[in-house]
């Protein structure tokens, strides 16, 4: 194995399906519906995923999803602003939970 | 010297004293770039590999034969002078490009051809159109002839002293206005056009607005054209209209009729950017990969002439750009055009035409598919 990620894996990422074409078939057709046109028009649904790619750090779905934002008309700015909502969540995720931290320290401390 | 080129030497050194319109490059003319000749644009384009589902393809491959339907567009494009110089530039158009103006006899005989032509529509490009010392003579013609005269516009050539008072004398002969605009926000109009040219575009739009473009008037049409800034393709058309309509309302106050989403052909300055960039290979593989069979029908090679600035035909600008000509057996000269012969020939196509049948196509009307 040549390393873990590879871009190739990207353009094949079709080839999945190859094994289990029925289950393939599913994901990839329900994958097209969610990012179809909708209450959210596809750009508004591009920047989101945008987001999550980077929360869920995927490589692969960030060299997408950037194209993919550009492509449906964003532009670097609105990019950046999405990043950091998940920016900002993640942090949040983790401040939040120092709530418990601090019910503990006042459970225990004197 | 005739009318022509005589009043072009004041539009030029008006162009050479203008501080006010941003340019973002340089013609490739005046840098000496080996692409400035359309043969090495065409050899550059041939070195690729272009492949799909791993055999070789060729834009014939996938295409087939592309036969004309019926003439409705007669496009003349008065020659490559601008006042702007944008990075994706098909036209390789700029200020110092006094040396492709059409001449007076062309435009007389283009003017003798408008007459003649069944097409319902004379649609004027260039360069920046406007510039052209006959062009108010050109769409004088046209509406006289009962032609639909569509005006393919940068908007930032409607601020120039120079052209005070067209946007009313327009809006007098229901000229459409078909406007540039690569995007409805600042960054990447900016980055494509040139520093501070969205802040000069919005104001030529507040001003075909005030003069009653853009509120829903057939009569006073303002249609916006996008294209992307950069190595990708262009966004839905529908879904981008909605989009554009709501940003370009609250931010700016500004409406407009219809929006127009094209790709970016790789050809001229765009080729050139695609290069510097080290993007050629990946676009030209992008454009391949999504040919769309349904968007050839609807290309505007189809129902439109070209006539290029010396009077020489084409199939489309595009192919005018890379001196491709038309195949017709009179010759393929304004001079002696002939409607029949038109309807007869095949079309001249090459890579660059999978420009116009990726994702949902792209022709001067907009997506096609």
């Amino acid at each position: 194995m040549p390393g873990y990620y590879n871009t190739q894996h990207l353009t094949d990422f079709g080839k999945i399906a190859d094994v289990t074409p029925e289950l393939g078939k599913k994901f990839f057709d329900y994958y097209a519906s969610v990012f179809a046109d909708g209450a959210l028009t596809a750009r508004e649904k591009s920047l989101i995923a945008l987001a999550v790619a980077h929360a869920v750090q995927c490589p692969y779905c960030i060299d997408a999803y950037t194209q993919d934002c550009q492509q449906k008309g964003a532009d670097f700015e609105q990019m950046t602003e999405a990043l950091h909502v998940a920016v900002a969540i993640r942090g949040g995720a983790s401040l939040v939970h120092g709530m418990q931290m601090r019910e503990q320290v006042q459970k225990l401390g004197m | 010297m005739n009318t022509t080129a005589l009043s072009l030497r004041k539009v030029s050194e008006d162009l050479v004293n203008d501080r006010g319109t941003p340019r973002a490059d340089r013609t490739l003319r005046r840098r000496c770039s080996p692409l400035a000749s359309t043969a090495e644009q065409l050899r550059v384009l041939a070195a690729v590999p272009l492949e799909k589902q791993s055999a070789r393809v060729e834009f014939e491959t996938l295409a087939g034969e592309l036969r004309p339907t019926e003439l409705e567009i007669f496009q003349v494009n008065v020659g490559k002078l601008c006042n702007m110089t944008c990075r994706h530039c098909h036209v390789d158009a700029g200020p110092d490009r006094t040396d492709a103006v059409m001449s007076d006899e062309i435009i007389d005989q283009v003017i003798a051809a408008i007459g003649r032509t069944r097409a319902h529509t004379v649609d004027i490009t260039g360069g920046a159109p406007e510039l052209h010392p006959r062009f108010r003579d050109l769409v004088e013609a046209a509406v006289t002839a009962s032609k639909h005269v569509m005006d393919r516009c940068n908007l930032t050539v409607l601020l120039l002293p120079r052209n005070k008072g067209l946007i009313d004398w327009f809006a007098e002969r229901k000229v459409e206005i078909v406007a540039s605009l690569p995007h409805h926000r600042r960054p990447n109009t900016d980055a494509q056009r040139g520093q501070g040219v969205f802040d000069r575009s919005i104001e030529a739009m507040r001003l075909l607005n005030a003069a009653g473009y853009g509120r829903g008037d057939p009569g006073r049409r303002l249609t916006l054209v996008s294209n992307p800034a950069g190595a990708f393709l262009g966004a839905s058309q529908a879904t981008a209209e909605r989009e554009w309509r709501q940003s370009l309302e609250r931010e700016h106050g500004i409406t407009f009729d219809r929006l127009f989403v094209l790709n970016n052909m790789p050809i001229s300055r765009f080729l050139d950017w695609l290069q510097q960039s080290g993007n050629l290979h990946a676009y030209m593989h992008k454009l391949v990969q999504a040919f769309n069979p349904a968007a050839v029908a609807g290309l505007m090679c189809r129902n439109t002439l070209s006539v290029g600035w010396d009077g020489r035909l084409y199939d489309c600008d595009f192919n005018q750009m890379l001196d491709l000509q038309i195949a017709m057996p009179e010759g393929a000269h304004i001079s002696s055009f002939n409607e029949e012969s038109w309807h007869a020939r095949s079309i001249v196509t090459a890579r660059h035409c999978f420009g116009c049948t990726a994702g949902a196509g792209s022709s001067c009307g907009g997506q096609t598919a």
